[in-house]
């Protein structure tokens, strides 16, 4: 059998996969009757529900054709890894990461190395702008967060503020 | 004359100086937004969800609500000058606004688009105003069976008039649903789907699903496309005034797209995008008078029509959300998680428990749409400049604004975790072609609608039927069944397949 719609296709066993997880997920606690329902009833009406729609989608894409075969594509790896490991290394360097013993680094030295993490995404970064463009987000996001709108951060490393 | 004493009790609220600080920052934000593309409302309104916080709740909503109808401005700018919709409703705009441009009329054509809008966000306050009372009236004989059924209309409107493919939103709906239910049920105490996790238990924040889904997944699908190179903008705006003619031409498109929008912005899952279409489809299916440009080669109606209908439409959404406390688009329920945020539980009783807020908030609309006049057509130069900062300062920014935004919503790191979680499922998303927004009215509707079902059901005693039997509920599920079928009928969904291409 051919697939005729690749994300269609894709798109039927996410549902199902996640449907028929949360669906049995949801048999693990008390179900009970329509009258009195129990935590489980409306996650596991819910998640057969999106099985069935899953399994409809996943059908379809079998059966019918499109132009094209609605290809995926290729996966832009460059840009999902460096703008997700800015996210991580910007929440590790601001409160630190307590499982294995690192101190916090606060929120400038985050910003620096999210502003260049993030810019390695797209192709033909330079540095100096770069580094321009963090050192204009790090005094903004100190005004504007830490002095006007008061909100609680760790601002500079552990061995400055001790 | 209720009407007169409500608004003016509004206008008090909003007249007050903090007010309007923030009603300008928001029309601010919205119109720089709106002119830079790759960044929407949705996302940005998350982004700041949690600055808001430390604002007293009328003037975080007064901001958040100012962003979303100033977007639609900026949006429009830059469909005229750079053929780019900066806002998804802005698409229609591109095709006559940009032609009026390039035959040297850009400034006939902002000016339609401008005056355009702010008559139509008059007329959307009024109407607000007006009507809201009465629909509040309404929510009262509301029982769960009721609100079960206007949910599930909502639900069902929302994803029957998006783009895309219907099961594949049902199933994002589905999807969102069961997102909403992580955490602790509040009638049995059990932590659901929580892994043990104590963060789990307080549920997945609404917050940092939608940054990351709008916030990251846009980002990182924008920057997967080849960077297109942006039209170096060279046109001259002179002569923003429109001539007599073009008046006489644009008035009538004004009138007729306000009344569209108004009308379109209620239904759920309308708003300014299917407002937009509809009054450009309108507006070439109406007779032109001889010697008219024709549509497509920069007719004035095409730019004023959808223009106005696309702000009534923005201001109409308001209704459904402010009485009934349903949101019917993807910002609405973002406006719904900020009145959350401060203890405000949406629904009829906001009116009476909160009039200020309420009023308030109406009111601000109206003053909003009058900054929003005087920040675009004289400083359009400003925002013209802004189109040439390059994207790759954009990005990093935005990464920043999420980050640091989701850290303060619970000084927790644990929410930048899922952040990234949830901007890597978001470019799946995007991958998979299934539309997002959808998920995020189920992530919120989830929790209510599974309470609702169950007084229902416990009012009842279990029987189903009670959804049929109660004609109120029963007439609301009809709709519903009306609308699907309606879809569902091969003429409409070719119809809709190309209205929305």
């Amino acid at each position: 059998m051919n697939i005729k719609s690749q994300k269609d296709f894709f798109t039927g066993l996410m549902f199902m996969g996640v449907g028929v997880a949360f669906a049995w997920g949801a048999t693990t606690y008390k179900i009970g009757t329509a009258a009195r329902m129990g935590p489980g009833y409306f996650p596991l009406m819910l998640g057969i529900m999106m099985a069935i729609i899953g399994l409809v989608i996943t059908f379809k894409s079998l059966v019918i054709e499109v132009e094209g075969g609605d290809k995926i594509g290729k996966w832009a790896w460059r840009p999902l890894f460096f703008i997700i490991a800015a996210n991580v290394v910007f929440g590790i360097l601001l409160a630190g990461l307590r499982g294995i013993g690192l101190p916090a680094f606060g929120m400038i030295v985050g910003i620096y190395a999210l502003t260049f993490i993030a810019s390695m995404a797209q192709a033909g970064s330079k540095f100096k702008p770069t580094l321009i463009l963090a050192t204009v987000l790090a005094v903004g996001s100190y005004l504007v967060f830490v002095q006007a709108l008061a909100l609680q951060f760790p601002v500079w490393p552990w061995f400055i503020t001790g | 004359m209720e009407l007169i004493a409500n608004l003016s009790l509004g206008f008090g609220v909003a007249f007050t100086p903090i007010n309007l600080l923030y009603a300008l920052v928001g029309c601010l934000l919205g119109t720089l937004i709106g002119v830079l593309p790759g960044i929407g409302p949705a996302a940005t309104i998350a982004m700041l969800l949690p600055a808001t916080y430390a604002l007293p709740p009328v003037s975080a909503l007064i901001m958040l609500a100012g962003i979303y109808y100033g977007s639609q401005y900026g949006g429009s700018t830059t469909a005229i000058l750079v053929n780019l919709p900066g806002e998804s409703s802005s698409v229609v705009t591109c095709i006559d606004g940009h032609q009026m441009a390039k035959k040297g009329r850009a400034g006939p054509a902002l000016a339609a688009a401008g005056l355009g809008s702010f008559f139509a966000g008059c007329v959307a306050t009024v109407m607000i105003a007006a009507f809201a009372p009465a629909l509040t009236e309404l929510a009262f004989k509301f029982g769960p069976a009721e609100y079960f059924a206007l949910m599930t209309l909502g639900l069902i409107g929302a994803v029957v008039l998006a783009r895309g493919s219907l099961l594949k939103a049902i199933g994002m709906i589905l999807l969102g649903l069961l997102l909403g239910l992580v955490g602790t049920d509040v009638n049995s105490g059990v932590a659901r789907f929580s892994f043990d996790v104590p963060e789990l238990t307080d549920g997945i924040g609404f917050v940092a699903i939608a940054m990351g889904i709008f916030g990251y997944g846009e980002i990182i699908s924008n920057l997967a496309q080849r960077e297109t190179q942006r039209e170096v903008f060279d046109i001259k705006v002179q002569g923003l005034f429109p001539t007599k003619q073009d008046f006489k031409d644009m008035v009538p498109a004004v009138l007729r797209g306000t009344a569209l929008g108004c009308a379109l912005g209620i239904l759920p899952g309308g708003g300014a995008l299917l407002s937009a279409f509809a009054a450009y489809t309108v507006e070439k299916k109406i007779k032109s008078r001889p010697g008219e440009v024709p549509f497509g080669q920069g007719n004035i109606r095409g730019v004023a029509g959808p223009e106005a209908a696309n702000n009534a439409g923005a201001q109409a959404s308001f209704i459904p959300l402010l009485t009934l406390g349903i949101p019917s688009n993807v910002v609405m329920a973002l406006m719904v998680g900020a009145m959350m945020i401060h203890n405000i539980q949406p629904g009829p009783q906001v009116m009476t428990s909160n009039p200020e807020l309420f009023w308030g908030l109406i009111a601000s609309m109206w003053i909003g749409n009058a900054m929003l006049v005087i920040l675009n057509l004289p400083l359009i130069g400003i925002w013209v400049k802004l189109l040439t900062v390059p994207y790759r300062f954009l990005f990093p920014a935005i990464v920043l604004f999420c980050a640091i935004g989701v850290y303060s919503t619970n000084n927790n790191t644990w929410d930048i975790w899922i952040v990234g979680i949830f901007g890597v499922i978001g470019y799946i998303f995007h991958k998979l072609e299934a539309e997002p927004a959808p998920l995020l009215l189920g992530l919120i509707l989830g929790p209510m609608m599974e309470e609702n079902l169950r007084r229902a059901l416990l009012l009842s005693r279990g029987d189903w039927s009670t959804f049929v039997t109660r004609p109120l509920s029963a007439g609301l599920l009809v709709a519903c069944v009306l609308l699907l079928l309606i879809v569902l009928l091969p003429s409409i969904q070719k119809k809709r397949e190309e209205a929305f291409v």
